[in-house]
């Protein structure tokens, strides 16, 4: 789960990182306030699950507070890769003599948290690690001893020249990896950390996404979710237990497991035909899930045909032949539905589609194949 | 023979009076399993449907059962901590079904793994089956048949999608392994692809990987270094956006890196023949043995 900026930067400063002033604002009177207590300079700053938001004009300086009020009045509403802004934080503008970036994400390879740093703060660290990698230092941090006081400086020296600086900075970095633990994080990054002239050290802007493994145990993280920065369809899944993922093509999947899905998604494009979604009905999945996996589904107007691929192991083949079924006395379907299933209470399945008047197959290919041709057809 | 799991394999499983633990531990026992002993807390003493006891302690159930081999259905809330206390018992093998366990856990637990020695398949897997001797784990027996191809796999259905195309073209497997969908797990391709290099009665490697993370790529070279059987590739989610998680926690592409192609790739240099759909399985295996 995407924290938002603002969210993230509330989290740091809990745990002691320098944070500068600043509020959120939903419309240009609110903004235009928050402007007039901070005083001077202000940046209005977009609040969306995007990157590149300066990019797309989602940042502005504001001289003052009715120019805060005008920024905020252009920023609020405006789509930014697809999503609309419906927050703004105005903070104020800060001066800036060097940007850094600190960041701490778990290594899949070293099976660790590792930290990493850059003097070459301020931009997108992938482009760093890709053009120039050696400006990036990474420490792999045990957890059973934690983030060690000469790991942090040794890297902190890398960013400051001056000790003093240095210090503020190792201090900053052990408060982060202990915010990374204490909220459940798979990331996170403070891009920049800025020095400022007169010597002090501050997270300027910072990113928290959250394993949602966590949120189960976190209740007071999962209260952070932001359900008007995502697709409504992935929203409705999410509550139905299902995992959707939308995409562009005309072919809707639905499958059980991750990785059948995926390989679903994939043999329709090999057939010619392009995936309208990914979609994961679960383990046990009971008939209600499928009802609620079709209404969504069947919202996308883009879907021209609808392939299930069902590998009944926990899965009852004929728990999904229920749905289908009882799904389209609930709703009517006004695209072609393919049928792949087997495995676990296969026949019972069969019996229960066949007379409802749905044929079913049991061959992947052939299905997928199907299903490409019907929504050609359509 | 087999690797990880034979007739020898004595099964404890953590959590057999739960609604997936029963369910499934009678599957095992009614697919040969030699299923010695469960641990459920307060509920020792019992025995479960008659026949298997039931202790509060994994240390208990190891001491009065000499169970070599621990299988986890535990909520995800409680499966870090059944891990801890498997590996505390002295178990050599632990395998993990439960899906959920937070990624900084791992980062805790397998250092306690390492440490005591212990192998843990998983979190987040459907474990595994020596067909004919031993399962452990959800695998649906009835798809397997006992052969001589080994099948290492991050998926749970899409490894049944495999499976069966091997086993209706005449192809039976010594051991297929779920090693799980997380970013963070205990057993990694590479150790799989070794074991099967050691084991004589496996000719032929079927590895299933998907986007995310890079143990593909390691094995890849581990492939090109250490393998003489042939080794048959494929990668699910060519078609997955970059940034989402496609349902497994460890499949997301990141960047540029964790792509399909990437791994296609990487396994196509290191000699591995690349599978372009499930269907392709049993022709391409039967081109390289």
């Amino acid at each position: 789960m995407n924290l938002h900026e603002y969210q993230a930067r509330d989290i740091l400063k809990r745990h002691g990182i320098p944070v500068p002033d600043g509020e959120v604002a939903e419309s240009p009177a609110e903004a235009r306030a928050i402007a007039q207590r901070l005083g001077g300079k202000v940046v209005v700053k977009a609040q969306v699950h995007a990157g590149g938001r300066g990019k797309a004009g989602g940042v502005k300086l504001a001289a003052n507070a009715d120019a805060a009020a005008a920024q905020a009045s252009q920023i609020l509403g405006m789509t930014i890769k697809g999503l609309t802004v419906h927050k703004v934080l105005v903070t104020p503008a800060a001066d800036i003599a060097s940007e850094s970036y600190v960041g701490i994400i778990v290594d899949r390879a070293s099976q660790r948290p590792v930290l990493m740093v850059s003097a070459a703060g301020g931009i997108d660290i992938e482009e760093v690690a890709a053009t120039t990698p050696e400006r990036i230092h990474r420490v792999a941090i045990d957890p059973r001893y934690g983030l060690l006081p000469h790991q942090a400086l040794g890297l902190a020296l890398r960013l400051y020249r001056d000790v003093g600086q240095a210090r503020s900075a190792a201090g900053i970095m052990g408060n982060l990896y202990a915010a990374c633990y204490a909220v459940g994080a798979s990331l996170v990054e403070i891009n920049p950390l800025v020095a400022t002239p007169d010597g002090n050290i501050l997270a300027l802007d910072a990113k928290l996404v959250i394993d949602d493994n966590e949120l189960d145990r976190r209740p007071e993280i999962a209260a952070l979710r932001d359900a008007s920065a995502e697709a409504p369809s992935e929203v409705q899944a999410r509550q139905a237990g299902l995992t959707f993922i939308k995409l562009e093509g005309s072919v809707a999947c639905c499958v059980n497991g991750a990785g059948l899905a995926m390989a679903t998604m994939d043999l329709v494009q090999f057939y010619g035909g392009a995936p309208a979604n990914f979609l994961d009905i679960g383990g046990s999945s009971n008939p209600q899930k499928v009802v609620a996996a079709l209404r969504i589904i069947t919202a996308d107007p883009h879907v021209k045909a609808i392939l299930f691929n069902i590998f009944g192991g926990i899965t009852r083949c004929d728990d999904v032949a229920n749905g289908i079924v009882q799904a389209t006395q609930q709703f009517p379907l006004h695209v072609p539905l393919v049928i792949r299933l087997t495995g676990t209470n296969e026949a019972e399945a069969v019996r229960i589609l066949t007379a409802a008047g749905f044929p079913a197959l049991t061959d992947m290919d052939e299905a997928v194949q199907q299903a490409v041709a019907r929504a050609r057809a359509a | 023979m087999s690797v990880f799991i034979d007739q020898g394999t004595r099964l404890l499983v953590q959590g057999i009076t739960g609604r997936d633990g029963s369910f499934h531990t009678r599957q095992m026992i009614g697919y040969g399993t030699k299923v010695v002993a469960g641990v459920t807390p307060g509920k020792g003493g019992q025995l479960f449907d008659g026949v298997v006891p039931v202790f509060d302690t994994v240390a208990d159930a190891v001491r009065d059962t000499r169970a070599n081999t621990a299988v986890i259905y535990v909520p995800a809330a409680v499966a870090a901590s059944a891990i801890y206390e498997a590996a505390d018992a002295g178990l050599g093998l632990i395998v993990c079904i439960t899906e959920g366990i937070p990624v900084l856990d791992m980062t805790k637990v397998l250092p306690y793994l390492h440490e005591r020695g212990a192998r843990l398949i998983g979190p987040n897997c459907p474990g595994l089956i020596s067909p004919a001797q031993s399962k452990v784990g959800i695998i649906p027996g009835n798809i397997c048949k006992p052969g001589r191809i080994g099948v290492v796999s991050r998926s749970g259905t899409l490894t049944y999608e495999i499976v069966h195309q091997l086993s209706t073209h005449g192809f039976g497997q010594s051991t297929c392994i779920g090693i799980g969908g997380d970013p963070l797990i205990g057993t990694h391709f590479t150790h799989c692809l070794s074991a099967f290099q050691a084991d004589p009665e496996t000719d032929a490697v079927v590895m299933i990987g998907e986007i995310g993370g890079t143990d593909e790529q390691q094995a890849a070279e581990f492939v090109a270094k250490g393998m003489t059987k042939p080794v048959i590739g494929f990668i699910a989610g060519q078609t997955a956006p970059p940034g989402r998680r496609m349902g497994h926690a460890g499949a997301i592409i990141s960047g540029s890196s964790g792509t399909a192609a990437e791994k296609m790739a990487a396994f196509a240099r290191a000699g591995i023949a690349v599978m372009k759909r499930p269907a392709d399985v049993a022709p391409l295996l039967r081109e390289r043995l």
